[in-house]
């Protein structure tokens, strides 16, 4: 018993140690989503590419699709637009959230660097932002076809990135079908 | 330096200081003094989800501000401290507060230092009881009849010298 009870020392070394280690490869910039399996937050606001018409969360379902946060003062937003682009190509639906920009700007950048969204919702305020929990552009959500967030990237969309994408994505198609 | 070159420089390194101080300071009115209050408890005790190590009353992130007006906007139309820091952690998860709410997840950091406290205690009692223990017993068996007798006559034997 004696012999045993001097082990005890070693065996707190070895937990603690590990929990240590393993914080060592955790990001702590990376939060878990609050939003995640939740219907998107309702939202009333107006299409950056036709400032008239107003777009709600229906707009976005339908089938799964991105949800991009963007804006045109994130210089990682400009980094992986490109990818965002051969993307749309491929038939991948991105819906853009134009997040605390100006339109004009935005509008003059989706004329310079090609427009990969199928519709981009102009959140000037930064509300719709909020709702979601944004907290630093860009952001991409996965969606499923009734508007439910399934996933969340902090940071550019990138081909290792979309590979986690494609994967989750494909799930969705694969559960609907 | 000339003087008034000393005092240009001395003025407009004052003024760049109070610019940088007053960045992170709204001007927000208030009512009556307790919503102010309120206000000041709740944003220091919620973490900016951008700057992990600054609470959205110190933080210069536009999304602090962002989430300073939120809080004065919810307080402004009657929101109470619960219902603001509901707002916040439904979109920004249990992350954000500072002050972490009691339930299963969180027990082990509301409660663990008390346990660990507790174990230290008990230790220290079994630990000293043993000690007191093995002390008495030592004080026991002392002096045999034999050995007593022997101490008796070296003692006399020092009398006599």
């Amino acid at each position: 018993m004696r012999r045993i009870l001097l082990f005890v020392p070693l065996l707190i070394f070895i937990g603690l140690g590990y929990f240590l280690w393993r914080g060592l490869s955790i990001d702590p910039t990376e939060l878990p989503s609050a939003r995640l399996n939740q219907p998107f937050p309702q939202f009333q606001l107006a299409s950056l590419t036709e400032p008239e018409r107003m777009m709600t969360e229906a707009d976005l379902k339908g089938r799964p699709a991105l949800v991009n946060v963007w804006a045109t003062w994130c210089p990682t937003c400009k980094e992986e637009h490109t990818f965002l682009n051969q993307l749309a190509q491929q038939g991948v639906t991105i819906y853009g959230i134009n997040y605390k920009d100006e339109p004009l700007k935005a509008r003059e950048w989706l004329k310079r660097y090609l427009d990969p969204y199928a519709e981009v919702v102009l959140d000037q305020e930064g509300s719709l932002g909020i709702d979601l929990g944004v907290y630093g552009a860009p952001e991409t959500y996965v969606i499923d076809a009734q508007g439910v967030i399934r996933y969340r990237h902090v940071g550019a969309v990138d081909a290792t990135v979309w590979k986690q994408l494609k994967q989750v994505m494909d799930q969705l198609a694969g559960g609907d079908a | 330096m000339r003087p008034w070159l000393h005092s240009f420089f001395l003025g407009s390194a004052l003024l760049l200081a109070a610019a940088t101080a007053q960045a992170a300071i709204e001007a927000y009115e208030f009512d009556d003094e307790a919503t102010e209050e309120r206000f000041q408890q709740l944003t220091e005790e919620l973490r900016c989800p951008k700057c992990q190590n600054n609470n959205i009353a110190d933080s210069n992130s536009p999304i602090a501000s962002d989430l300073r007006r939120e809080v004065y906007r919810m307080l402004n139309q009657g929101a109470s401290d619960d219902e603001v820091v509901d707002f916040m952690v439904t979109r920004y998860g249990e992350f954000v507060l500072y002050r972490p709410r009691v339930s299963e997840m969180t027990w082990i950091l509301w409660y663990g230092p008390f346990v660990l406290l507790g174990i230290g205690a008990v230790v220290v009692l079994l630990i000293s009881r043993r000690r007191r223990r093995s002390d008495t017993a030592d004080a026991k068996p002392g002096l045999d009849a034999a050995e007593r007798e022997r101490l008796n006559q070296l003692l006399e034997q020092d009398k006599k010298r």
